[in-house]
């Protein structure tokens, strides 16, 4: 169940303007524009007018609260922890399932999507109910010192496993379309496998995996579902979506509105730059 | 490494040591990272036994939580479904200045972190927001309610059918629909009979995409919904209160549930399609 | 205008580029006329204005005598059949035949009935039941045909309808399309880049380049009178010779070709000659007037079974020529040798305007 979601940018080639264009033509465009701009365009502009509504003052002095620098603080330790991670594990996945012939590799190939599927508060459910201090798991690592649920470890597994098909989907394409033969021209010239890899394998695919691992890091910092479980709303494990949240049910909206501004302003930015990336890819090649 | 003996693709031993050791490491992170919870959650629902899932089930708040859940994902994919397929014709088939604009603004609710959708809800709906005396004055409640809960699942969902159908309609291009028209078909009957029936495993696959993402929605539902029990209570948000109220073994059996509807939808569509096109091409 | 399509006129801007430029045509009733063209021409946007499936920006169309600049595309009752089929991939073949009639209401019976008659026609019948997916191109193209010739319409347009296949299918097809064009008359409009094919199935042909007319006739005249040099050019190979007017001939080193009567003294001038119409006599036997030949030395000579293609140099300007004749005309000629050469049925224009300049080269040789 592999989504275009992550594959390809939204396809939008040269449109063929051939048709008359006729009044049933403007209905629709009028259509899509009021769909799009008014359940889109205009909630957030209200936030981010809410967010700077007292100012850039108000804005900056209620992301200078400790509870507000921590939060994000955590939120760009962990997902940028969960790119980097994503990205090596993505990329051997992709390869593993590209390059290699095994029995069960349809199921594999099926069972590393199942992110996309599993609700996300599940996930942080289903964490709990392993790493959780009740459970076996959760129990024996907690005997060595190790504590995942209710602490930053835990938001890492939670963020690692909704992002997990990310990496994988946008740099599998891209190498099931690479020329084997250049790997072989590689080899008959006497390069290994690592050799090979490293210098005509990884280059090749290096704009989808930063494509993918950007897509992760903006995924991660918004998400909420996994991790409002895992890190059982104690102070110094809230993300920043946990913190605003908190914020919302104390009605503190102008500082959940800022914080909100800061992490929209940062995950918007990379999707629209992953979006750029993935299309001059898909130029190129 | 010696440079005349470096051995070919599937040679040497060494290569083939390379390989397992590979295979055996992605298959070991996905078993550990993915399967272990699934298994940790199954193995929570056997162990509270059958009992407690029909005990589950049977109670009216869960009962009640599912059909609320339902009740929203219907209308969202009905909304998300019928709009999405408009703003992708749109897309590709039509040309006008602010076009590529618009078309990036479909993915900002990708970039968007749930909760921050639920409390531009609360920024607009609630008290003090833009449209609060609007709706006020007709004595219609938003915030707290089901208008809000399905207006945030909406707007988190409206990338998934434009994105799946739009390329789609991208890919097999105009020529049919000229070719409709040259028969006599108007616009509408070229729409039904020539270009839906080729969208419509795309359209089917971003409406279970839709339904997914609708079923297991929190974050912003939990802001605008406030987890009135009994009332404004989602399937996702029972499971939440629930664990609150440290009645883990009926929040597992309502989320594997909820988990267990969602996968099988997906696959099922993935394996109608792929039989589908298998048969075509014999 | 009576014609069964006719066109007035008729121009299409594409932002600042003018794809068809003032186009004016007829085509005869009951016949096949080629718009032939390179691409870019604007032949194909000529067709697809005719099927209304662009909108002109200026100039009028007819359709069987009524005009249609206005009309929408699927009240004008057009059979169209496009380069890459465009057949509908999830219907059969024979939902795809059927599909005009029952988007007109035509009853079940009916529609059966002319379905199984047009398999029949393009021998089909076999495959009713398969997917385009499973179809040979030559198959899908005679599908493509079927359908649009199920709701019988008043003309039929065909865009490059074998472009996409490839040299040995092409030729059955055309000989099969010419067929069945007999059999059933239809006004057709055939556009194609194929002059071989313009000429082999067209009773009339317009070659369009740039935008515009360069010429309308039959194929003879097309091939043998052609009114340019882009005509001269591109329908059939030709040498394009250099020279100057001399009391209306063109004189290039020290021959002379007829032909030039209608270019004034002393200007230059481009002579097409086709390398069947190089004459090459040995300088043994040559007799008649010396000023009508002109020495050269054949550079190359190979051999293409009954003919064969000389690559001669013009002793003088060192021009370059290519000739292509029997061998039996050839014996005792060898690479090397001096020969003397004349040209017959030049066709002489004056070299300015982008078509000259484009044959600069051997045009098409």
């Amino acid at each position: 169940m592999a989504s275009r979601v992550l594959r390809q940018p939204l396809g939008l080639g040269a449109a063929r303007g051939g048709h008359p264009v006729g009044p049933g033509r403007w209905g629709l465009r009028a259509t899509t524009a009021l769909y799009l701009g008014g359940m889109i365009l205009l909630p957030l502009v209200a936030i981010v007018s809410r967010g700077f509504g007292e100012g850039i003052g108000a804005l900056q002095s209620a992301l200078s609260s400790p509870g507000a620098v921590a939060a994000i603080r955590l939120t760009l330790i962990t997902a940028a922890a969960t790119a980097v991670v994503n990205a090596v594990f993505g990329t051997l996945l992709a390869y593993v399932l590209v390059r290699y012939r095994f029995p069960g590799r349809t199921l594999f190939s099926a069972i590393v999507d199942l992110p996309f599927a599993i609700p996300t508060l599940v996930t942080g459910v289903m964490l709990v109910a392993l790493y959780g201090p009740n459970a076996p798991i959760g129990r024996a690592l907690g005997g060595v010192g190790i504590q995942v649920a209710f602490a930053p470890l835990g938001i890492l597994v939670a963020m690692l496993f909704v992002t997990l098909p990310f990496v994988v989907r946008t740099v599998q394409p891209v190498l099931s379309e690479l020329d084997h033969a250049e790997e072989e021209a590689s080899y008959s010239l006497g390069a290994g496998t690592w050799t090979t890899f490293r210098r005509i394998v990884l280059p090749a695919l290096r704009p989808a995996i930063t494509a993918g691992a950007l897509l992760t890091f903006a995924r991660a910092l918004g998400e909420f579902g996994a991790i409002v479980v895992v890190s059982g709303n104690i102070p110094g494990t809230l993300t920043a979506p946990v913190f605003i949240f908190q914020l919302t049910s104390q009605f503190r909206f102008e500082e959940a509105a800022a914080v909100s501004t800061v992490l929209f302003t940062i995950s918007c930015s990379l999707v629209l730059l992953t979006e750029r990336l993935l299309r001059r890819q898909k130029e190129d090649g | 490494m010696s440079v005349g003996t470096a051995p070919l693709a599937r040679g040497g031993s060494r290569t083939r040591l390379v390989r397992s050791a590979l295979l055996a490491l992605a298959l070991g992170y996905v078993a550990f990272l993915l399967l272990l919870p699934i298994a940790g959650i199954v193995w929570g629902v056997v162990r509270g036994g059958a009992s407690e899932v029909a005990s589950t089930f049977s109670d009216p708040a869960v009962r009640h939580a599912f059909w609320l859940t339902g009740v929203i994902t219907a209308i969202t994919v009905v909304v998300a479904g019928f709009f999405g397929l408009v703003a992708a014709w749109v897309f590709t088939r039509d040309r006008f200045p602010g076009r590529q604009a618009l078309s990036a603004v479909v993915d900002l609710p990708l970039a968007v972190s749930p909760v921050i959708v639920g409390l531009m809800a609360v920024i607009l709906f609630g008290r003090g927001g833009w449209f609060e005396p609007f709706f006020a004055a007709r004595g219609i409640q938003v915030i707290f309610a089901l208008p809000s809960m399905v207006l945030v699942t909406i707007f988190i969902c409206i990338p998934f059918v434009i994105r799946e159908v739009a390329p789609v309609l991208e890919e097999i291009g105009t020529a049919e629909e000229e070719a409709a028209h040259t028969l006599g078909a108007s616009s509408l009957q070229s729409f039904f009979r020539v270009t839906l029936p080729s969208i419509r495993w795309a359209l089917l696959y971003g409406i279970a995409l839709t339904t997914a993402r609708a079923l297991g929605e929190i974050g912003a539902v939990l802001i605008v919904s406030g987890a009135l029990r009994g009332l404004t209570e989602t399937a996702t948000l029972y499971i939440l209160l629930a664990l609150e109220e440290r009645q883990e073994a009926s929040a597992y059996v309502v989320a594997l549930t909820l988990a267990a509807v969602s996968v099988t939808l997906l696959l099922t569509i993935e394996f109608i399609k792929r039989k589908h096109e298998k048969e075509r091409a014999r | 205008m009576n014609a069964a399509i006719a066109v007035e006129h008729l121009s299409k801007s594409f932002g600042s580029f003018t794809a068809v430029d003032d186009v004016s045509f007829a085509a005869s009733e009951g016949r096949i006329t080629a718009l032939l063209g390179p691409s870019g021409s604007g032949k194909s946007t000529v067709l697809r204005m005719l099927a209304g499936l662009e909108r002109p920006t200026s100039g009028r169309v007819w359709i069987a005598g009524e005009e249609r600049t206005y009309t929408s595309v699927q009240e004008r009752q057009v059979g169209f059949v496009f380069q890459h089929y465009a057949l509908f991939r999830h219907m059969t073949v024979r939902d795809n035949v059927a599909f005009g009639l029952s988007v007109r209401k035509a009853s079940k019976a009916e529609q059966k009935e002319r379905v199984d008659e047009l398999l029949h026609l393009v021998q089909l019948e076999h495959f009713a039941h398969r997917f385009p997916e499973q179809l040979s191109g030559g198959q899908r193209q005679r599908v493509a045909l079927a359908r649009a010739l199920a709701p019988r319409p008043k003309v039929l347009l065909l865009d490059e309808p074998f472009g996409a296949l490839d040299a040995r299918v092409r030729q059955d097809l055309r000989r099969w399309l010419d067929e069945i064009h007999r059999e059933l008359g239809i006004t057709s409009l055939l556009v194609t880049h194929d002059q071989e094919e313009a000429l082999e199935l067209a009773h009339q042909v317009v070659v369009m380049h740039e935008g515009r007319i360069e010429q309308i006739g039959t194929s003879e005249e097309i091939y043998n009178e052609p009114a340019t040099p882009f005509v001269a050019g591109f329908v059939g190979a030709a040498n394009v010779i250099k020279g100057l007017v001399i009391e209306g001939r063109v004189q290039f080193g020290q021959q002379l070709v007829s032909g030039a009567a209608h270019l004034p003294d002393g200007s230059a001038a481009h002579a097409f000659v086709r390398p069947h119409d190089v004459r090459i006599v040995v300088p043994a036997r040559a007799n008649g007037d010396a000023r009508l030949s002109s020495p050269a030395t054949v550079e190359r000579m190979v051999n293409l079974g009954w003919t064969s293609k000389l690559v001669l140099s013009l002793v003088g300007d060192g021009q370059s020529v290519i000739a292509q004749l029997p061998n039996d005309q050839l014996e005792g000629v060898r690479e090397g040798d001096r020969v003397l050469v004349d040209f017959g049925n030049a066709k002489v224009f004056a070299p300015h305007g982008p078509a000259s300049s484009r044959s600069d080269e051997l045009a098409a040789v």
